[in-house]
């Protein structure tokens, strides 16, 4: 059913791959299979010719930077939303030097010995041409980053663990490929909060309009661990205007779709369309979900929808907080107020509602129907909006971190949820950016830099990490750094509940098999 | 195919396969005795019945579960449906309490009762456990029908029966009940204070409805459940485990070692468990010599339902449909008799801020999927999905910010959806407060065909006069194909009078 599984205007909707080309877009084939052939020589001689070869490759490497420096140079006059091409070499050189395929691989893996949680794990590539490359996998972290450096992709995404090989599907029955497992995701992006964002429309954001996902972040965040008692959940920016939040305990990779959707149901408040009239009606008393994010959300309302958005300054907005409210009479004072001093701020607007109440001139006013009211409309402009679709489905396929939005050229790094305050879009690193640093670094580092030939790839598994001589990684010279250890923390604090669990859960399953085979 | 082979089996664990040995050993399984009414069908049947029993067991309780499907597609309400089922599961599926017998579960009468239930459970599972279709469908009707049961069993009864399943539920000590008590009043709707009920904690994976709709309060992974929630998590363990069950089955199912009495009377069972779904058949909602095209379905949209019509509304307003709204009007115009190649017309000529790139990359492959002229073979050769009925639109997700799929009458607020029928010519004042008052009670389906007959009255009458009603039939419409179809069949009724 991939209308079940594409979201709006998602490319997962071309799903069909019959029209796609086997072979990697012709521009960087020559690179790639250069490479191969690199590697496979290397294995069996290594004679004259070989270092040759090397020698080519890494003359490929350093003019990546070079060629892609003009294009930096446009992204730091227009930061932003204005369109950035990414051209096919920058992404090739990223994934080649900054990519970290190997902490990736552990994350998915939950381990570092390859196992069926990564080698059954689908993957879904947009290649440059943007055909869309369903059901691949890889079984091991090595092949993977391979098959990227290969076909170059200008984006990729996530899927589920399947019970088989997702590429051995058509050898498979129909229906016999399950999927069994994947994080449980949260998608918040800022286009469902057009109607009360003042600043910015469509795929723009601000700083200002961040904070609306900074909030939900929050608001949610804290749900997951608290009322659902998850603690391994990794917030990644999106690379234009949201954030994703992946849900990674084992507990929550596993759960059946029903339970997903009672996960999303919990989460989701603000329902209904524009013609829905009242979005919010809570019962009282309020849930202590509800309860614990109004007091989390409060003063956002008082700053972001307030004063930074000044959602009410307008004649309509006004009206619309109006119908929010539910007595007739404190409402036609109000809006004889409004009317007769058109620009007064949001802020005191919202106050002008208690003031009236209190001076008691309407004579139905209930104070504790007008309380309710004001929370709920507290509620409705500062909830978080989840795309609930996303979550809903084990199979729904998302974004991988550390790719780059192909608009803005920006990577989808983590958010550390300790700083999430400090989070800034607009300075999370962008392709190029990140490449000129590697360059800068080297000119300042001549004896140390990556000169010499093979350490130049980022995050080759094999990598050596042996002691301080150790040559530093390329994405070590950069701003990337900070986020790739919170994903290497991130990771560790993951694969060590996942080892103690396994172990318990060997201990506990031994027992069992051996009563199970007594039967027979 | 490579199977395992016996002989490798650990020699000790293969001792009873002697045939010899085993031939006058007593069973290791036993008759079942049934001390309870309900029933969890943990325990397949071992003991044998003739093949009429057979047949006759499995057709009695296959009507049972097709009325119960055909009440949830006709949107009854639980009171309505247990007037309806009530005599019919006296008489074909009777199933008594404990107390209604002197000598209590050793009633023979009870125990062939409860065995009947028993066997015949089991059969309709080995028939509906084929296909993906009918394992839901059938979970689904069996779940309902445990639930009417358990609803209806008395409740020392009830009592006996839980404690009898062994469920994990850890009940929550006084002191921690007392800490959390405000939280729990708070979260558990209906519920005053705390210390009336015996509380339970359990994973809240067990009580996902529950979670859904955020009446009960969660604390690190575990749902603090009152006991009158019972019925929510013990409906969820009974679909939990017979959907596993089902699942099995169907893998066991092509190893059926049988000869050909059974197959054939399976096959036959499952047939017959006719789809109240599809009371639509492909092509019904086709009027012959209506001209439809691209072109026409502006001022066709008079004859479409309202939500439809809502959709047609907004697609004009925005120039764009969000994905799930696209969805569900594109089924609709199939649904009409719109040839894919117009429907693309429609669709692109629609969607005006697109360039023809934009709309071949986002838009078009959906249109032709939905045709099943793209997509698995499955999809191809069912030609797409089928239109949406009523049911479907009515208990799909609520149409989220931006959305416009859904129902008017349940999705919209009623004071737009008052002012919705109002910008489409409906402005008698009886007829919106009735469509409210259905709205309120959530009989949505009765709102709309109240509008349909107000708005078609004229013609309605006309059309019973000259007789032609026989050909228009005036059931209540449940899907919105028969909606267009009628009003525009009447419509026609309507010319056809006026120019003769």
């Amino acid at each position: 059913m991939p209308h079940s599984v594409a979201s709006e205007g998602s490319p997962a909707s071309h799903k069909d791959n019959e029209v796609l080309p086997d072979a990697p877009p012709a521009t960087d084939a020559p690179n790639g299979d250069q490479k191969n052939e690199g590697a496979a020589a290397e294995k069996t001689t290594a004679g004259v010719k070989l270092e040759d070869l090397f020698d080519d490759d890494d003359d490929d490497d350093n003019e990546f930077p070079a060629s892609s420096a003009p294009v930096e140079t446009k992204t730091e006059e227009a930061p932003g939303p204005a369109p950035v091409q990414v051209d096919t070499e920058t992404m090739l050189a990223f994934y080649q030097r900054l990519f970290p395929f190997r902490y990736l691989f552990q994350w998915l893996n939950h381990g570092i010995v390859p196992s069926p949680d990564f080698g059954n794990r689908e993957f879904a590539l947009t290649l440059q041409n943007d055909a869309y490359l369903r059901y691949q996998s890889y079984p091991t972290a090595d092949l993977f980053r391979k098959d990227i450096l290969k076909m170059n992709p200008s984006r990729f995404e996530i899927g589920p663990v399947y019970n088989r090989n997702p590429r051995d599907r058509k050898t498979l029955g129909a229906g016999q490929l399950k999927p069994l497992a994947k994080e449980l995701v949260f998608d918040i992006d800022l286009t469902d909060y057009d109607d009360i964002r003042t600043c910015c429309t469509k795929a723009n954001i601000c700083e200002k309009c961040w904070a609306f996902v900074t909030m939900a972040i929050k608001v949610v965040d804290t749900a997951l661990r608290q009322d659902f008692g998850f603690q391994h959940i990794l917030w990644v920016y999106s690379g234009r205007r949201g954030a994703h939040a992946w849900v990674c305990d084992p507990r929550a990779r596993t759960l059946p779709d029903d339970r997903r959707r009672g996960i999303a149901g919990y989460l989701d408040l603000i329902r209904g369309g524009t013609s829905s009239g009242k979005r919010v009606n809570l019962k009282r008393p309020l849930h202590p979900h509800m309860n614990r994010s109004l007091e989390i959300l409060k003063p956002y309302f008082a700053q972001t929808t307030l004063v930074d958005q000044d959602t009410f300054a307008s004649t309509e907005q006004a009206q619309r907080l109006l119908s929010l409210l539910p007595d007739k009479g404190l409402n036609d004072s109000l809006r004889r107020k409004w009317e007769s001093a058109p620009d007064r701020s949001s802020t005191n607007k919202w106050a002008d509602i208690d003031a009236l109440a209190k001076t008691g001139k309407s004579s139905t006013l209930n104070p504790a129907t007008l309380r309710d009211a004001k929370q709920d409309i507290v509620l409705e402009y500062t909830y978080p909006r989840l795309d609930s679709e996303v979550s809903k489905k084990m199979i729904h396929l998302l974004k991988s971190p550390f790719v780059i939005h192909p608009g803005t050229g920006r990577v989808c790094v983590p958010i550390d949820i300790r700083n999430i305050e400090r989070f800034d879009p607009l300075s999370a690193p962008t392709v190029t950016q990140l490449l000129s640093e590697i360059d800068s670094w080297d000119a300042d580092h001549p004896s140390n830099g990556a000169a010499e030939v093979p350490e130049g790839e980022g995050s080759v598994p094999n990598a050596s990490d042996a002691g301080g001589s150790r040559k530093l990684q390329d994405y070590e010279k950069t701003s990337l750094k900070p986020y790739i250890d919170y994903f290497r923390s991130f990771i560790a604090s993951l694969n060590q509940e996942e080892r103690d669990g396994k172990r318990e859960r060997n201990e506990q399953t031994a027992p069992e098999v051996k009563s199970e085979s007594m039967e027979f | 195919m490579i199977r395992q082979e016996f002989n490798r089996v650990d020699p000790k664990r293969r001792a009873n396969l002697n045939y010899k040995k085993t031939q006058f050993a007593t069973p290791t399984f036993k008759q079942q005795d049934y001390p309870h009414r309900l029933n969890f069908y943990d325990t397949p049947p071992t003991a044998e019945i003739t093949l009429e029993q057979f047949e006759q067991w499995a057709i009695d309780r296959l009507k049972i579960l097709a009325e119960i499907e055909a009440c949830s597609y006709r949107n009854k309400t639980a009171a309505e449906t247990t007037a309806h089922i009530t005599p019919l599961l006296q008489k074909f599926l009777p199933l008594s309490a404990n107390t209604s017998s002197r000598t209590g579960a050793t009633d023979p009468r009870l125990k062939n009762e409860r065995q009947k239930d028993h066997y015949s459970h089991f059969i309709l599972r080995l028939a509906f456990s084929a296909t993906e279709d009918l394992r839901r469908r059938f979970a689904r009707a069996e779940t309902m029908l445990f639930r009417f049961r358990f609803q209806a069993d008395d409740t020392r009864e009830r009592r006996a029966f839980i404690d009898s399943l062994n469920l994990d539920w850890e009940s929550v000590s006084d002191d921690e009940r007392r800490e959390l008590s405000e939280h729990l009043v708070a979260a558990t709707p209906g519920l005053r204070r705390s210390d009336e009920e015996t509380w339970y904690k359990v994973d809240w994976e067990k009580v996902p409805e529950l979670v859904e709709r955020r009446s009960v309060f969660l604390s690190k992974g575990k749902a603090y459940v009152p006991e009158r929630e019972q019925l929510s998590m013990i409906i969820a363990e009974f679909t939990a485990r017979l959907e596993r069950a089902l699942e099995l089955t169907s893998r066991a199912l092509p190893r059926l070692d049988e000869d050909d009495r059974l197959s054939p009377i399976l096959n036959h069972l499952s047939k017959n468990f006719g789809s109240a779904e599809s009371v639509y058949t492909e092509g019904e909602g086709f009027v012959d010599g209506a001209p439809i095209t691209a072109a026409s379905i502006d001022h066709l949209s008079q004859h479409f339902p309202l939500c439809m019509r809502s959709l047609h509304m907004s697609l004009r307003k925005n120039n764009h449909l969000k994905h799930y709204g696209r969805l569900q009007y594109t089924l609709f115009l199939k649904g009409i008799g719109l040839s894919l190649e117009e429907c693309i017309l429609f669709w692109r000529q629609s969607f005006k801020g697109f360039t023809d790139d934009e709309f071949n990359s986002r838009y078009k492959y959906n249109v032709r999927h939905a045709y099943g002229d793209v997509g698995g073979d499955v999809n191809r050769r069912g030609r797409g999905y089928p239109p949406y009925s009523c049911q479907k639109i009515l208990s799909d997700s609520n149409p989220g910010v931006g959305q416009t799929h859904g129902c008017p009458y349940r999705h919209f607020s009623v004071d737009n959806l008052i002012g919705l029928l109002q910008s489409t010519g409906v402005h008698d004042k009886d007829l919106l407060r009735g469509v409210r008052e259905d709205v309120e009670k959530t009989r949505y389906h009765i709102a709309c065909n109240r509008v349909f007959e107000f708005t078609h009255k004229a013609e309605i009458k006309k059309a019973k006069e000259d007789g032609s009603a026989s050909e228009i039939d005036l059931d209540t419409i449940v899907h919105p194909n028969t909606y267009f179809k009628r009003s525009y069949l009447l419509k026609q009724v309507g010319k056809a009078q006026k120019n003769s």
